[in-house]
């Protein structure tokens, strides 16, 4: 009896100790948290791009770390950002309580990754935002170090650099204007979505469109989710402004396109138009959104480097079409977590930090290094610039995304002229052309 | 200006004279705050698309599709879910509001949230004095017209009419004159429904399909009902192009505040209804009758 007493303990200390150990079995996998509005193109994005990465690595054994090789296992979270931000921070808080997840990648509107990345971090979980363009992320890391310093921008660079791309895309379409057109000076329309990340925009635009050359024709300031901008329309023609400046990154973006393209509008747009990024734009304008420009991160026969063509011929012929910018969660765990963990040979976040807060690396959309600011401290906001990410000016020509900027670009006068390949000249709407040309 | 702010007034305001009045009806007839009303405008839509996209049919057929199944739909899910709590009110809304909520659902699942549009029965625009307009907006203000047209002429030439104002006026009444109220609620329902149907069938080529579609629409339908007066369709018409006037003036007049324009319709409504609280033409409190 004394015997069969002291089996029954010392089973039930061996049961427990196997339950306790338990956890240690499902470490041969390196969990990645995805969180995105992933009912929307955007969130398919981060998804998509995460799952290439994932299987690329898995197939090619997985992640060496001292001396074992772990699978990389992806945890899908529906931020459901569009709609409400608590659903987003909800999310986040089980990818990191429940999930338990080693890293996060992924994120859209600004206004969530904010409130996102104060639970990541936390939670210490490192956190590679990739969609969100607001500064104040990375200003964070910088004046609070010790707590941000877990995230980091994936794409795209901050707003401050998006404006100024899109500045020097407008100015190269101006330029085109008033030399095809014979404009003596180029009338700029303004409209932007009211939404937080376009607001330094605005007062950047105001500012800089008359050192441009150019003249402010009026701000419009619609809501992000409008399905009539027809108001809006009729008041821009009759300001006689030629260009129009868009800043969307919502639905509102495939009304104005439409609309403006039916009633022939004899302005070009230039800008961003998130939604004239996606395969999807032409059908949802019914064809109308010929002669759109719109910064772009991929555009189908451009490449930056050696990784752009099979970074986007896998992902076209994986997906059925080709990859937005959300879906650099690909390059985020490809080029950058991976990497660090085989090269630092750890999984602790503080490490992992210090080793990619100064490392640069290849993506398929360019090159990838961290800026300090001008205190020299770390902000984790990516560089922008030749030699580093850039970006593409795309525009929808005959039913197609044609890259069309840079196109024999000069960053300065003593720096090269820089025109990636497959990029092809811009083309101005016949309907402005016929009444402007003189 | 000024003909810009004319032109886009009535374009606004037939958009939301069309959803309007086929929520006045139901709420006059019924007392039904159906929220779900334009859930069934966005089902409309979505038949459309499918038609059109997936079955490659022409958009008159997808309309009338629409229309048919937003109606179908509309009766049975009226039969299931709200004709057995009919007399709870409360209950009413919050049933209306779930059956939107599940449709929008339903939609996310089968369709995903991506932006889908559809094509215009007549597509192209002309010109009144410099402002360009669409032909499909020419057919919604058209439309809205005959909608009027035709609902007056059944209200008062027809016995079913005659029979759905009577209901609207005092349902106990009419039920003891030998009239089926519910009978006469359940046409009202499939003809509110079928408004509502219409409607996505014409408004649809001018806006985004996506499953979220009924929201906007539907505080702008609720703000022009009850600033026209619950239950008032000539009081829903005319406050629909009053709120349109409204957001075409703000866009117009603050371009950088155009975001506001929905804002700054449903703060006139509050300011007429502080001045008048039964709306323009709505009848006061029940009580007082």
């Amino acid at each position: 009896m004394d015997r069969f007493k002291l089996l029954t303990k010392l089973s039930f200390v061996a049961l427990l100790a196997l339950t306790l150990a338990l956890p240690c079995w499902g470490a041969d996998t390196i969990k990645i948290g995805v969180i995105g509005p992933m009912q929307f193109v955007q969130g398919k994005g981060h998804w998509n791009g995460a799952m290439m990465a994932a299987e690329e690595i898995n197939a090619a054994g997985g992640v060496a770390l001292n001396g074992k090789k772990l699978k990389i296992e992806l945890i899908q979270a529906d931020s459901n950002e569009f709609i409400n931000i608590t659903d987003a921070t909800n999310a986040m808080e089980l990818l990191v309580t429940r999930d338990k997840v080693d890293f996060i990648v992924g994120g859209f509107r600004s206004e969530a990754v904010l409130a996102m990345q104060d639970i990541a971090m936390e939670y210490k979980t490192i956190f590679i935002g990739c969609g969100a363009a607001h500064p104040e992320l990375c200003e964070r890391v910088a004046n609070d170090y010790d707590t941000y310093k877990y995230f980091f921008r994936g794409t795209p660079f901050n707003s401050k650099f998006l404006v100024k791309t899109c500045f020097i895309q407008m100015a190269t379409v101006g330029a085109i204007l008033k030399q095809s057109l014979g404009l003596e000076k180029v009338k700029v329309a303004i409209v932007a979505e009211k939404a937080m990340w376009v607001d330094p925009m605005i007062a950047a635009a105001e500012g800089f469109i008359p050192k441009m050359g150019m003249e402010v024709a009026g701000i419009w300031r619609p809501s992000p989710v409008a399905t009539d901008v027809m108001a809006e329309l009729s008041a821009i023609q009759r300001s006689e402004a030629q260009m129009i400046f868009t800043i969307f990154s919502s639905s509102v973006g495939i009304p104005f396109a439409r609309q403006a393209g039916e009633l022939k509008i004899p302005a070009v747009q230039v800008g961003i138009n998130v939604e004239a990024q996606k395969e999807g734009f032409w059908q949802a304008t019914q064809g109308m959104g010929d002669y759109v420009m719109t910064l772009n991160t991929y555009c189908p026969g451009v490449e930056y480097n050696e990784l752009t063509k099979p970074f986007m011929d896998t992902y076209t012929k994986k997906y059925g079409e080709p990859p937005t910018y959300t879906a650099d969660t690909y390059s985020a765990i490809k080029y950058a977590i991976v990497p660090a963990i085989e090269k630092t040979g750890t999984l602790d976040p503080d490490k992992l930090v210090a080793f990619m807060e100064n490392d640069e690396h290849l993506v398929p959309s360019g090159k990838v290094a961290y800026y300090k600011d001008e205190q020299g401290r770390p902000t984790h906001d990516i560089k922008w610039g030749p030699g580093y990410l850039t970006s593409l000016g795309v525009q929808w020509q005959d039913g197609k995304q044609i890259g069309v900027w840079p196109y024999k670009w000069k960053a300065s006068p003593d720096a090269p002229e820089i025109t990636y390949k497959g990029i092809e000249p811009y083309k101005i709407a016949p309907w402005v052309v016929e009444k402007y040309k003189k | 200006m000024i003909a810009d702010i004319i032109i886009n007034s009535l374009i606004n305001g037939s958009t939301y004279a069309m959803l309007a009045i086929g929520f006045s009806l139901i709420f006059g007839v019924a007392r039904i705050v159906n929220i779900a009303h334009t859930a069934f405008y966005m089902v409309a839509a979505y038949c459309i698309y499918f038609a059109t996209h997936k079955l490659g049919l022409p958009p008159v057929v997808g309309m009338l599709g629409g229309v048919v199944v937003a109606t179908c739909l509309g009766l049975i899910t009226y039969k299931i879910f709200i004709d057995p709590i009919r007399e709870h009110e409360a209950a009413v809304l919050i049933a209306t509001i779930a059956l939107a909520m599940a449709l929008q659902e339903v939609m996310l699942i089968v369709f995903t949230g991506d932006y889908l549009s559809v094509p215009a029965l007549v597509s192209g625009y002309f010109s009144i004095t410099g402002v360009k307009i669409f032909y499909q907006h020419l057919i919604t203000f058209v439309a809205v017209l005959l909608i009027l047209v035709i609902l007056r002429a059944f209200l008062t030439k027809t016995r079913l009419g005659l029979a759905v104002r009577c209901t609207a006026q005092d349902r106990e009444v009419a039920n003891l004159m030998g009239m089926n109220e519910s009978r006469v609620a359940l046409i009202t329902v499939g003809i509110s429904v079928a408004l509502a149907g219409f409607t996505g069938a014409v408004i649809a080529p001018l806006t985004i399909v996506e499953p979220f579609m009924w929201l906007h629409p539907l505080i702008m339908m609720m703000a022009v009902v009850v600033l026209g007066g619950l239950g008032s369709i000539k009081g829903s018409f005319i406050a629909a192009y009053m709120l349109g006037f409204a957001e075409a003036l703000v866009v117009f007049l603050i371009p950088m505040g155009a975001f506001l324009k929905g804002s700054v319709a449903l703060s006139i409504m509050i300011i007429v209804l502080l001045i008048r609280p039964e709306g323009l033409f709505g009848v006061v409190f029940e009580e007082e009758r």
